[in-house]
C-alpha cells in the first residue's frame, strides 16, 4: 500500500512542531512510504544548497530501524550532550486496525454485505491514518535536525541522508558497539543520580522539578486521551450497524414508516462519517500532540541526567583533587581532570540553558496552534451534525 | 357496558371514512368526543432518592418474592393540563433525565395524543397518564408508583371516567395483574393486547434492600418510564379503554391485591406451564391458509422482529459506548486540569485548565445523550420487540381457532359415519344418542367457523391499527431523539466556541 501525500495534506497533518523545514538550505521530507507486511519503507527527499552534500537534491529509501540508529548515534555522542536529541520517532503500529481486521472477519457472517463493505472502508481509514501518523513522526523527526544549528552538521545525519545503500551494516555495527540494554542501564542510575544531586543553579532546579511532575501529568494525560478518542470510534462504528440495519427495515417495510426509515439510515450514514473525523482530528490535535511532547519531555529528561551526572563527575574529581592534594601524590593530573569535568560541566549548562529554554517556547507554540485547530474542527463537525440532523427533522416532519 | 354512562355525543366524528372502510368499532356511538386537543409537557418531578427502607418482615407467607409494589397517592391535581388549540398531535420534546446521582431528576412524562381522525376540527381523545415517583409505604412490602391520569378539563368528553383528573396508587404486581387480565380476555379473540413492563428480581431486590446508587436509581427510572408507556399503550387502545379492568385500575382508590402475578408462585408456574405447552403445539398445526393476507403479514412481522431485534442490540452498544465515552471524557478532563496546574507557562496554564473544564461539561453532555439513547431509541425498540411477540401471539391463537374448528369438523364426521352405521343396527337408544351428538357438534363447528371467522376479522382490524400505531410512534419517537441529538450538537459548538478565544490567547 502506498501513500502519496500531497503537500496540503501534509500541512494539515504536520502540526506538533512548528517552524520547520523554513531553512532553504537544508528542506527534507517524506513524500512517499510504503508498508510491505510490517516493514514500512519510507522514502526521505532532501533539497539543499549545502556544499557538504554531493547533490543538490536526492532521495533514499530508509526504513524505521535506521531512524533508530541515526537517534541512538546522535544520544552517544558526547559532544551533544548539552543538546536536546529530538525523540525518537515509534515503530509504526498498526496492531489496532489488524484487531480490527481480525474481529470483521470474524463477524462477517452476522453483517449484511452493505455493512461488510461499510466496516471495510472504516477499517482501511484507519489503517490510513495510523500510516499517515507515522509518516509525519518519522518526517518530523528529520526535520527537528535539520532546523538545529549544530545537529544538522552531524557527520551520521548527512550519512543517513544521502547514503544510498543500504544502512543496514552500518546499523548492526553501532549496535554491537554501544549495546541498547547498557544504555537502559545507565538511564536507571541517572534517575537516582538525579534525584540525590545538590542543584547549584536556581534555574535547572525549577527546570528539574517541573520537568519530572511534568511529564508524569502529560503521560497520564495521553494514555486518558486515547481512551477517549477509541470510545468515540467505538461510537462511529455502531451508527454504522444502526444505519445497516435501518436499511434493511426500509426495505422491509409497506407502512408510511418506509421513506422515514431510508431517510434516517442515510442521516445515520453521514453522522458516522462526521464522528469519524471528529475522532480522527482529535486524536491528531490533542492525542498525538500530547504524546509527542511526552517524548520531548523524556528527551529534556535525558539532558538533565547528562548534566547531573557530569555535576557528579565534577564533583567526584574535586574530592580526587582534595585526596591527592593531600597525599601530594598526581596533583597535576587531578588538577587538570577536575578542570576537564569543569568545562564539560559549564558547557552543558550552557547550552542545557539555551536548549531548555527554547524548548518551552517551542512547547507553548505547538500547543496553542493545535488547541485552536481542535477547536475549530469541533465546531465545524458539530455545525455539520446540527445541518445533518436539522435537515433530517425537517423532512421527517414535513412528511 | 360502559355505554350505559355515556351521552351520544353532539358531534360524531365518523370514524369509517378513516379506515378502509372497516369498521374499527365494534359499537356504533364509540367515539369518545373531546374539545381541542391538549397539549401538556407535564413535568412530574420524579423523587429518586429511592425508596425508603423495607420492613423486611414480611407478613404475607405466599409474598415471598413479592415485586415492589407501587402506590398511588389520591392527590388533588395540583397542575392544571395546558390546552391548546387545533388538533395537532401533542408531542412534546422529552427532557432526559440528566445525571442519576443528583436527587431530582425531571421526568419523562410521554404525553401522546390519540388523534382518532387528521383533519382540521376532528375531534381527538386525549388521556395523559403519568406515573411518577415509587414510594415505599412501611406496612407493606413494597414500593408503590402514583399514577396520575389526566384527560383535558371539559371533563364531558370520556364520560367513561368519573372524573377528569385524578391519582392512585399502584403496585407493580397491580399492572401484572391487569395485564394479565386483558390478556386472558382479549388475546384468544385476536386484540393485541400490549405486554406490561418485565419483571426483574435482582434490579427489583437491590431496590427494596435499599440500596440508593446509581444503578438502583437507573432501574426505578427505567421501571417508571416503561410502566408509563405501558399504560399509554394500553389505554390508547380503544377497546381496553372501555373495558371494566382498566377504568377500575385507573380509577379505585384500593385495587385487590394481585397474588397471581407472582414470578414464582403456583400460579405463575402453572403460566409457564402453559406456555410451554403452546410452543409444542404451535410447533405441530400446520394450518390451509386460504387467505393469502395472513401469510404474508405473518412473514412480515416475522422479518419485522428480527431485524428489530438486531436494530434494538445496536443501540444498546451505542449506549454501552457513549456511556464509555462519557467516563472516559471525564477522566482525560481531570487529567488535564492536572496537567494545568503542572504547567508553568501561565498562559498556557490557564488554557489547559479551561480545556479540562470544557471536557468536564462534554463528559455530562455524552451521559445525557446516552440517556436520551436509551430512554427514547432503544426503549422504543424493546417495547416493539415485545410488541410483536404479542401479535404474533394473536397470530397463533387465530391457528389454533382453526384447530379446535377443524377438529370439530373431523369430530362431527365420525360421528355422522358412526351414526350411518348406527343406523342398520337396532338400538334405538344408541342411535337418539349419536343423533343427538351430532346436533351439538353442529353447532360447535358453526361456533367454530364463526369464531375462526371473528377472530379473522379482529385480527385485520387490529393489525391495521398497530401498523398506524407503529408508524407514528416511530416518527415522533425518531423525531424528539434527533432533537436530542440536536440540542447536543448545539451545546458542543456553545462550548467550543467558549475555549476557542482561551486556546487563542495563549501568547
Amino acid at each position: 500500500m502506498t501513500s502519496a501525500l500531497d503537500e496540503s495534506d501534509k500541512e494539515k497533518t504536520r502540526s506538533v512542531s512548528v517552524d520547520l523545514n523554513n531553512d532553504a538550505s537544508l528542506l527534507i521530507d517524506i513524500p512517499d512510504a510504503l508498508c510491505e507486511r510490517d516493514k514500512v519503507k519510507f522514502t526521505v527527499h532532501t533539497k539543499t544548497t549545502l556544499s557538504a552534500f554531493q547533490k543538490p537534491e536526492f532521495s533514499v529509501p530508509r526504513q524505521h530501524e535506521d531512524f533508530i540508529w541515526l537517534h541512538d548515534t546522535l544520544v552517544e555522542t558526547e559532544d551533544y550532550a548539552g543538546l536536546i536529541i529530538p525523540p525518537a520517532p515509534p515503530k509504526p503500529d498498526f496492531e489496532s486496525p489488524r484487531e480490527k481486521m481480525h474481529k470483521l472477519g470474524e463477524g462477517e457472517a452476522t453483517m449484511t454485505k452493505e455493512e461488510y463493505n461499510k466496516m471495510k472502508q472504516e477499517l482501511e481509514a484507519e489503517y490510513l491514518a495510523v500510516f499517515k501518523k507515522t509518516v509525519q513522526v518519522h518526517e518530523i523527526f528529520l526535520q527537528r535536525l535539520s532546523s538545529h544549528a549544530i545537529l544538522s552538521k552531524d557527520r551520521n545525519f548527512q550519512i543517513f541522508l544521502e547514503y544510498d545503500q543500504d544502512l543496514s551494516v552500518r546499523r548492526k555495527n553501532a549496535k554491537e558497539m554501544f549495546g541498547g540494554f547498557f544504555k537502559n542501564m545507565v538511564k536507571t542510575a541517572d534517575e537516582v543520580i538525579i534525584s540525590g544531586i545538590k542543584e547549584v543553579d536556581d534555574f535547572f532546579e525549577q527546570e528539574k522539578t517541573f520537568l519530572l511532575d511534568y511529564y508524569s501529568k502529560i503521560k497520564d494525560s495521553t494514555a486518558k486521551a486515547e481512551k477517549m478518542t477509541r470510545s468515540h470510534k467505538n461510537v462511529a462504528d455502531d451508527y454504522i450497524h444502526i444505519s445497516a440495519t435501518l436499511n434493511t427495515l426500509s426495505a422491509d417495510d409497506s407502512t408510511a414508516l418506509k421513506k422515514h426509515l431510508d431517510k434516517l439510515s442515510d442521516l445515520f450514514e453521514k453522522l458516522r462519517k462526521v464522528e469519524g473525523r471528529v475522532a480522527s482530528d482529535q486524536e491528531l490535535k490533542l492525542t498525538e500532540l500530547l504524546r509527542y511532547y511526552m517524548r520531548d519531555i523524556q528527551a529534556a529528561k535525558d539532558l538533565l541526567y547528562r548534566r547531573a551526572r557530569a555535576l557528579a563527575d565534577y564533583e567526584h574529581s574535586n574530592k580526587a583533587l582534595d585526596k591527592a592534594r593531600l597525599k601530594s601524590k598526581d596533583v597535576p593530573q587531578a588538577e587538570e581532570h577536575q578542570q576537564q569535568c569543569l568545562q564539560k560541566f559549564d558547557k552543558l549548562s550552557e547550552s542545557g540553558k539555551r536548549e531548555l529554554t527554547s524548548f518551552k517556547g517551542r512547547r507553548v507554540v505547538a500547543f496553542r496552534k493545535n488547541l485552536i485547530e481542535m477547536a475549530e474542527l469541533e465546531i465545524k463537525h458539530a455545525k455539520n451534525n446540527v445541518t445533518l440532523l436539522q435537515g433530517c427533522i425537517d423532512l421527517l416532519k414535513s412528511n | 357496558m360502559a355505554d350505559t354512562a355515556r351521552d351520544p355525543p353532539p358531534e360524531q366524528t365518523d370514524f369509517q371514512e378513516l379506515e378502509d372502510g372497516e369498521d374499527l368499532f365494534p359499537e356504533p356511538a364509540a367515539a369518545p368526543e373531546s374539545g381541542p386537543a391538549s397539549l401538556p409537557a407535564e413535568d412530574v418531578s420524579t423523587n429518586s432518592n429511592g425508596p425508603k427502607q423495607d420492613s423486611l418482615f414480611d407478613d404475607d407467607p405466599e409474598d415471598l418474592f413479592a415485586e415492589a409494589t407501587e402506590e398511588v397517592s389520591l392527590d388533588s391535581p395540583e397542575r392544571d393540563v395546558l390546552l391548546s388549540d387545533g388538533p395537532s398531535p401533542a408531542i412534546t420534546p422529552i427532557t432526559p433525565p440528566t445525571s442519576v446521582i443528583t436527587p431530582r431528576i425531571e421526568s419523562l412524562t410521554v404525553p401522546v395524543s390519540l388523534q382518532i381522525e387528521e383533519e382540521e376540527g376532528g375531534d381527538s381523545f386525549d388521556i395523559h397518564i403519568a406515573v411518577s415517583d415509587p414510594e415505599k409505604v412501611g406496612e407493606f412490602s413494597g414500593t408503590f408508583w402514583h399514577l396520575r391520569d389526566k384527560q383535558d378539563s371539559s371533563g364531558t368528553s370520556l364520560s367513561v371516567f368519573k372524573q377528569g383528573e385524578f391519582s392512585v396508587k399502584r403496585r407493580f404486581s397491580d399492572f401484572l395483574g391487569l395485564h394479565s387480565k386483558l390478556a386472558s380476555k382479549y388475546l384468544h379473540v385476536g386484540y393485541i393486547v400490549p405486554p406490561a413492563p418485565e419483571k426483574s428480581i435482582v434490579g427489583m431486590t437491590k431496590v427494596k434492600v435499599g440500596k440508593e446508587d446509581q444503578s438502583s436509581n437507573e432501574f426505578v427510572e427505567k421501571r417508571r418510564s416503561a410502566l408509563e408507556r405501558y399504560l399509554m399503550r394500553t389505554v390508547k387502545h380503544p377497546v381496553l379503554l372501555k373495558d371494566p379492568d382498566v377504568l377500575q385500575f385507573l380509577e379505585s382508590s384500593e385495587l385487590p391485591r394481585a397474588v397471581s402475578t407472582q414470578a414464582l408462585s403456583s400460579a405463575g408456574l402453572l403460566r409457564m406451564v402453559n406456555k410451554a405447552a403452546d410452543a409444542v403445539n404451535k410447533m405441530t398445526i400446520k394450518m390451509n391458509e386460504s387467505d393469502a393476507w395472513f401469510e404474508e403479514k405473518q412473514q412480515q412481522f416475522e422479518n419485522l422482529d428480527i431485524q428489530l431485534r438486531k436494530l434494538h442490540a445496536s443501540v444498546e452498544s451505542l449506549v454501552c459506548h457513549r456511556k464509555e465515552l462519557s467516563v472516559n471524557t471525564a477522566l482525560f478532563a481531570k487529567s488535564a486540569a492536572m496537567l494545568g496546574n503542572s504547567e508553568d507557562h501561565t498562559a498556557l496554564s490557564r488554557a489547559l485548565s479551561q480545556l479540562a473544564e470544557v471536557e468536564e461539561k462534554i463528559d455530562q453532555l455524552h451521559q445525557d445523550q446516552a440517556n436520551a439513547d436509551f430512554y427514547l431509541f432503544s426503549e422504543l425498540l424493546g417495547d416493539y420487540v415485545r410488541l410483536i411477540t404479542a401479535v404474533k401471539g394473536v397470530f397463533d391463537h387465530r391457528m389454533k381457532t382453526w384447530q379446535k374448528w377443524q377438529d370439530s369438523q373431523m369430530l362431527l364426521q365420525k360421528k355422522r359415519e358412526a351414526e350411518a352405521k348406527l343406523q342398520f343396527t337396532n338400538k334405538p337408544d344408541k342411535l337418539q344418542q349419536a343423533k343427538d351428538e351430532i346436533k351439538e357438534l353442529e353447532g360447535k363447528v358453526q361456533q367454530g367457523e364463526r369464531d375462526f371467522e371473528q377472530i379473522s376479522k379482529t385480527i385485520r382490524k387490529e393489525v391495521s391499527r398497530f401498523e398506524k400505531e407503529r408508524v407514528k410512534d416511530f416518527k415522533s419517537v425518531i423525531i424528539k431523539y434527533l432533537e436530542s441529538l440536536v440540542q447536543t450538537q448545539q451545546q458542543l459548538i456553545k462550548y467550543w466556541e467558549a475555549f476557542l478565544p482561551e486556546a487563542k490567547a495563549i501568547s
